[in-house]
């Protein structure tokens, strides 16, 4: 295989990871007003994914200086196209962040309602808009080569907002909504677990019918794509993930309901990579204009010592932070959490 | 001279680079306190763990609790950093991404993953490791920190000072070829350890600060007592540091960057020997390209530009006339300026250079009489511990003029000698949607810094928390079930 398609894979996994990794943070902020009845509730809610978040942000980080290392001209072409979004996404980013560590060291409950917004509508604003950025990603967007090399975006904030992209973002929206929720009821005991099961059921619901319509949506519009059967398979696991999930999830199987919705997770965004391929931008203006993988891609040189890094790296990565996830393994309950006392 | 403030030239150019300085500086306020502050707390909780004195602990919750109220800052506008290059300057990011992005993704699977783990397994981790485990968390947080220093620095040397690559034609672009010599840049060897030396005066200010308002009260006073020492002597020692990295960066930058040390010191003809001096204060015709009055210290600039006393320093009208043969040449696309000028702001390095010196020196000056007169534990008048808190932010201005310095006398470069600023840019980005952002991020990182400011002060005032010594001498966490978490969000 081609090194800039092991890259390519290498850049998708490291997004993968960020949204079954974060998506659950999401989940839990979105939560965070509709679960948590007092402030000990929310303090419960928060604390479950307290040692983790910033750990789980790191993947996106870590996977935009990856993608900028690989895929110079998708970093550039991208992240300046979707400027306007992307500025809301490290706004809500920005306010999510502190509002974790800064919520519980003022006084008074202004200053909670405050944070608590915040953390809200920065876990709402990230996987919508990121949804709507990958939608469109998959469906192509209006660019064209610039003279002396290069990719220019030419649309506007609008031409991202059509329906098939809202739709994804919905979908992403509503899919770790349930990551969220799930991932409440596999961390915590007693009221708070029963109620974050029953509202996953809702959104379950919810999430199967928006995922079902996005991944066909998804397929129809690659029929004629080299890599459709590998498209099909994942539209069909991501679905059967989701399903999976909702019925663990209403016999209580915590475990399985958390397994299955992050299996859908890495598969809807295979289906979206994967309808991407060969190509990281499909132009919408002429397929010729497209952006290949090969044409985006940093030298041999460079991906060669990118290769050696990550191969030594990850496995490193992923052990010590799956030691924090089992050194924070004990559920959570009112009990546990001390009174404020600042 | 004014170019880039004059309402005339306001476009996406301009604005990108007003909220680069902005966003970038902005970071930099918090950064320097996250490295630093990990180093101290670090050496506060080993304290304890060694001797198990209690005032230890308490000094480690203290600053501990500074240290995430920073930390969290330091973390969310990083973020910014990375988009940054891609969304505001995506020219430059192509072009120089084969070389550039490979610091930034090393920086993230080497520093990033590890600060940010270990981060949350310090905060969350107090009732759930081993005190021994426990202390080795803060430890890997500050290598992280360190860490990721030096890659970002071995980035922005690359800026400075390019090395280790080649230009591909066909694909328009310059090529990683020696990945060992962009690592280590000269520039990058010297910048990180004046970078480490600044940051950890700037933490040794803050301890001396809050210790002082403490002890200005009496209460804590054993605590803070000890605190203020540890903080003077670390902001002593850290200034030497400074100092002496800050002399070699000096001669590497005149020899990388011979144009960056004539702005410094506002000199327009080569001069050597005593001729080359270095001035403390000077005034000058508007234009800054004639001497009205100033004070001088002979042979200095010589000894700072190449660590002689008869050396030659090489004057901004010569090296511009030297530029000029050596960058507009005919097929120079990307390195000829469009003004024609390889000169920076002059009055902003002039001044930039000094103050930076200036402001480092004065706190360190603060620490050594602060060190002198607290000796004996004598009861001392109100305006010292008043000097000694409003020292504080010192080190922190001169880290960002600094920048400044280092940043703005880089212009018009984006890379020294391969593409200037005004080429990096971004294409599609128009001038609006660059305003729109910057408007956004001046009013969400003005009211963060009201609030981060009004916590960190909150903290130091409410002083170090009461705390029973722990359970069991060896260390070993109670069962967690059984009570309520030590640490909670």
């Amino acid at each position: 295989m081609e090194l800039t398609t092991i890259w390519f894979l290498i850049v998708g996994v490291m997004l993968i990871g960020y949204f079954v990794l974060d998506g659950f943070d999401f989940g839990v902020g979105i939560s965070l007003p509709i679960l948590g009845r007092d402030d000990t509730d929310r303090r419960v809610i928060i604390n479950t994914i307290g040692p983790v978040w910033d750990l789980n942000e790191t993947w996106l980080i870590v996977a935009g200086a990856s993608l900028f290392a690989a895929f110079p001209e998708w970093y550039a072409t991208m992240f300046s196209g979707f400027y306007l979004a992307l500025l809301l996404i490290l706004v809500a980013l920005i306010l999510r962040g502190v509002s974790f560590e800064y919520r519980h060291l003022g006084r008074g409950r202004e200053w909670t309602r405050w944070f608590d917004q915040f953390i809200f509508w920065g876990s709402v604003l990230p996987p919508l808009l990121w949804g709507v950025a990958f939608a469109n990603l998959a469906q192509g967007l209006p660019i064209r080569p610039m003279e002396g090399g290069g990719w220019i975006y030419e649309g506007t904030l609008l031409t991202l907002l059509n329906p098939y992209a809202l739709l994804g973002g919905v979908t992403m929206l509503l899919i770790v909504w349930v990551h969220g929720l799930v991932f409440i009821s596999l961390k915590t005991v007693g009221e708070m677990r029963d109620r974050a099961r029953s509202l996953a059921k809702k959104v379950g619901t919810a999430a199967i019918a928006a995922g079902a319509a996005f991944l066909l949506w998804t397929v129809l519009q690659h029929l004629d794509s080299e890599a459709l059967w590998v498209i099909v398979l994942c539209a069909v696991m991501a679905a059967l993930g989701l399903i999976g999930a909702w019925a663990a999830n209403a016999v209580g199987r915590e475990g399985w309901a958390f397994t299955g919705n992050a299996a859908a997770i890495v598969f809807a965004l295979l289906a979206v990579f994967m309808s991407m391929f060969p190509n990281l931008m499909h132009s919408s203006i002429d397929p010729s204009y497209s952006m290949s993988i090969a044409g985006a891609a940093s030298s041999q040189k460079t991906l060669e010592l990118m290769t050696w890094v990550a191969v030594f790296m990850m496995p490193l990565v992923i052990a010590y932070q799956a030691w924090t996830y089992w050194v924070f393994r004990k559920r959570l309950s009112r009990d546990l959490i001390p009174a404020a006392a600042h | 001279m004014n170019e880039i403030l004059s309402p005339a030239s306001i476009d996406a150019l301009t604005l990108a680079r007003w909220q680069f300085g902005l966003t970038t500086l902005y970071h930099f306020i918090f950064v320097p306190l996250t490295i630093g502050m990990a180093l101290l707390v670090a050496i506060l909780q080993t304290a304890w763990v060694r001797t198990g004195k209690l005032k230890y602990l308490r000094l480690t919750k203290l600053f501990g609790k500074i240290f995430l109220i920073n930390f969290a800052m330091g973390v969310v506008t990083g973020i910014v950093q990375e988009f940054q290059f891609g969304m505001n300057w995506s020219d430059y990011s192509r072009f120089v991404g084969d070389i550039f992005g490979a610091p930034l993704a090393m920086e993230g699977l080497f520093a990033f993953f590890f600060e940010a783990t270990f981060i949350g397994l310090w905060i969350f981790g107090w009732d759930k490791l081993p005190k021994k485990v426990h202390v080795l968390t803060i430890w890997f947080v500050w290598i992280g920190t360190v860490l990721s220093a030096y890659f970002i620095l071995a980035a922005n040397a690359f800026m400075q000072n390019p090395v280790g690559f080649e230009i591909n034609e066909e694909r328009g672009r310059a090529e990683l070829t020696d990945i060992g010599a962009v690592l280590l840049n000269p520039v990058a060897v010297t910048q990180f350890p004046h970078t480490i030396f600044a940051a950890v005066m700037f933490a040794g200010v803050v301890m001396v600060a809050v210790a002082a308002w403490h002890l200005q009260r009496n209460q804590f006073v054993d605590e803070m007592r000890t605190a203020l020492r540890f903080g003077a002597w670390t902001n002593i020692i850290a200034f030497l540091g400074v100092g002496l990295t800050g002399h070699s960066l000096g001669m590497v930058m005149t020899e990388t960057q011979p144009m960056k040390m004539a702005a410094a010191e506002a000199l327009y003809n080569n001069a050597s020997g005593a001729d080359a001096s270095f001035s403390i204060f000077s005034w000058g015709t508007p234009d800054g390209a004639h001497e009205i009055f100033s004070i001088r210290i002979p042979y200095l600039l010589s000894f700072l530009s190449n660590g002689t006393f008869d050396g030659s320093v090489e004057g901004i009208r010569d090296l511009q006339a030297e530029y000029e043969a050596l960058y507009c040449g005919a097929d120079s696309a990307l390195t000829c300026p469009s003004s024609g000028s390889f000169v920076p702001i002059v009055w902003v390095t002039y001044w930039a250079f000094r103050w930076m010196i200036g402001l480092g020196a004065l706190a360190a000056l603060v620490s050594a009489v602060g060190l002198w007169i607290t000796r004996k534990n004598a009861e001392l008048p109100k305006w010292v511990w008043k000097v000694a808190i409003w020292s504080a932010p010192l080190p922190m201005l001169a880290s960002l003029v600094g920048w400044v310095f280092t940043e703005m006398g880089r212009q018009p470069w984006i890379v020294f000698g391969v593409m200037t600023t005004e080429q990096g840019v971004s294409p599609g980005v128009p001038g609006w949607a660059v305003l729109v952002s910057l408007i956004v991020f001046t009013l969400v990182y003005g009211a963060l810094a009201v609030v981060e400011f009004r916590l960190i002060t909150k903290a130091a005032k409410d002083g170090p928390p009461e705390i029973e010594q722990p359970e069991g001498a060896d260390g070993t966490p109670g069962e967690p079930d059984q009570q309520q978490l030590a640490t909670v969000y």
